[in-house]
């Protein structure tokens, strides 16, 4: 911050109430305190600001040379970022619509309280803490971005070599004249096309969640004929995998939610636990009003999540590499996209994990407004 | 092919498994014995025993930079064997990093920065290359 009055008395008060405060946010850990510069004439600020990064200037109007207004227009033309506070006591309307036209940013009139001052100091602080805030949050958003794009590339660019690959070795015959030998690659082929399938029906769940302009139908619905459909769409999936899944409901459940929303919910994790159980394994599902809660439990006797892969768990395109997952196809956007779907009820989901004995998975979702 | 090849060890590791088979199938059949690995931890454990005369290593596995980091492993501990980098990853995502500026040779440690689905005879010059055969 810098001072820039004629009374020297003015900026060594400046500085006594400056140097002790400080500006606390409740969700910062430390606490914002001021490094303090001083000008007694314009010219001098003008240079300081050109030679120092300053984010705050305490502006007297009357000054020796140029007028505080003047130094007010050389910073908001080559600093606009600096926020400006207009010290004056000849404050006037005229002055202050100018200076506000100019852009200053608030103003203090001299003789000033320390309190009035502190008050200033504050609000400005705060206005430039959120402005840094929010440029540091949009660059992140991007950042995040750019690596989704990066993985989405690299996953649906992977399918598409080894597909390319192995047509390249029959056309060439590479693997010699026994047409049998080129079976197995063709099956691998189609595997691949049916993996990029499930990815592009995953990204665009994802999509639709994300976009917001896609309309949401949440509405209050028994969904018990939701659950059952869930569990009429993994069967054939449990059965071909020696699985054996089990429900519990009530025989009616109202609450306010998106039908496809819930579904996706469902069979995601759902077959989750399907596909990375054991043969002859267990899937328990578990649908109940808590409190004011509606509770989803998916528990299976599966191969478990080793505890370093549980951070990641949610992450996109993240998928547990083992030798026992190795075979098993996903997109790894499923429970990246259940998360998504969970915070736009503003509910929680949580995974509780064993190796070698199974996972659970519970999602929380509060009841807005349940029929009684 | 008149050149000596079968008496050197190429390595290749990737955790894509159609692509591991097909690259093996192919420098097979360029003459070279081939050892494989499917993940960056199963190579590092078969660096431990094993000494190719070159390696491929896919660059996203467990880590996004998997294939930086073992060719900087197995450069630190063998500096002569050659390394090409093999990704998926293309330069329309904006990510572009070949081996060509000193800077770029500095961190990282390879040799050759490939895209997958290079032709067969491409690779087997680039290969040829390397090896100086």
């Amino acid at each position: 911050m810098l001072v820039v009055d004629d009374e020297p008395g003015i900026r060594s008060g400046i500085h006594r109430i400056l140097s002790k405060f400080s500006v606390s946010f409740p969700f910062l850990e430390d606490d914002i305190e001021y490094d303090l510069l001083e000008a007694s004439t314009g010219e001098e600020a003008i240079e300081i600001i050109k030679q120092n990064t300053v984010d705050i200037v305490l502006l007297d109007n009357k000054l020796p040379g140029i007028q505080g207004i003047e130094v007010l227009d050389f910073i908001k033309s080559n600093f606009p970022a600096i926020l400006v506070v207009m010290i004056t006591s000849y404050a006037s309307l005229e002055l202050a619509v100018n200076a506000t036209n100019k852009g200053a940013y608030d103003f203090v009139p001299k003789p000033f309280t320390p309190q009035e001052l502190k008050t200033s100091m504050e609000g400005i602080t705060k206005h430039l803490f959120l402005k840094r805030m929010t440029k540091k949050l949009n660059k992140e958003g991007r950042q995040i971005r750019f690596q989704f794009l990066t993985l989405l590339s690299h996953e649906l660019k992977a399918p598409l070599s080894a597909i390319e690959g192995y047509l390249h070795i029959i056309q060439e015959r590479q693997a010699g004249d026994d047409i049998a030998a080129y079976d197995k690659m063709i099956d691998r082929s189609l595997d691949r096309i049916k993996s990029m399938r499930n990815l592009i029906m995953d990204l665009l769940d994802l999509t639709h969640i994300d976009s917001g302009k896609m309309k949401r139908e949440v509405k209050l619905q028994d969904i018990v004929p939701i659950i059952v459909t869930s569990m009429d769409t993994v069967l054939p999936f449990a059965v071909q995998c020696d699985v054996e899944v089990v429900g519990h409901w009530d025989l009616e459940m109202m609450m306010e939610v998106d039908s496809d929303e819930m579904e996706i919910i469902l069979n995601n994790l759902l077959s989750n636990a399907v596909k990375y159980n054991k043969p002859e394994g267990k899937v328990f599902l578990e649908v109940a009003f808590a409190n004011e809660d509606l509770i989803i439990t998916v528990r299976d006797t599966g191969i478990g999540i080793e505890e370093e892969d549980i951070a990641r768990l949610f992450d996109e395109f993240m998928r547990v590499k083992s030798a026992q997952t190795k075979h098993i196809s996903g997109s790894g956007l499923g429970l990246s996209i259940v998360k998504r779907i969970v915070k736009l009820y503003n509910g929680t989901i949580s995974v509780d994990s064993k190796l070698g004995e199974g996972t659970t998975f519970t999602i929380t979702l509060p009841v807005v407004d349940k029929a009684k | 092919m008149l050149m000596n090849t079968s008496n050197k060890t190429i390595l290749i590791v990737d955790d894509d498994e159609d692509y591991l088979y097909q690259m093996k199938l192919i420098i097979k059949n360029f003459g070279f014995n081939v050892v494989t690995a499917e993940s960056q931890r199963e190579a590092e454990e078969l660096l431990q025993q094993v000494k190719p005369d070159l390696a491929i290593f896919d660059l996203m596995m467990e880590n996004e930079d998997s294939g930086f980091i073992l060719s900087y492993k197995l450069k630190k501990k063998h500096p002569n064997i050659p390394v090409i980098i093999a990704t998926a990853v293309a330069s329309e995502t904006g990510i572009s990093f070949g081996v060509n500026s000193e800077e770029e040779r500095r961190w990282i440690k390879a040799d050759l920065y490939m895209e997958k689905g290079i032709r067969p005879d491409q690779l087997h010059r680039e290969i040829v290359k390397l090896l100086k055969l």
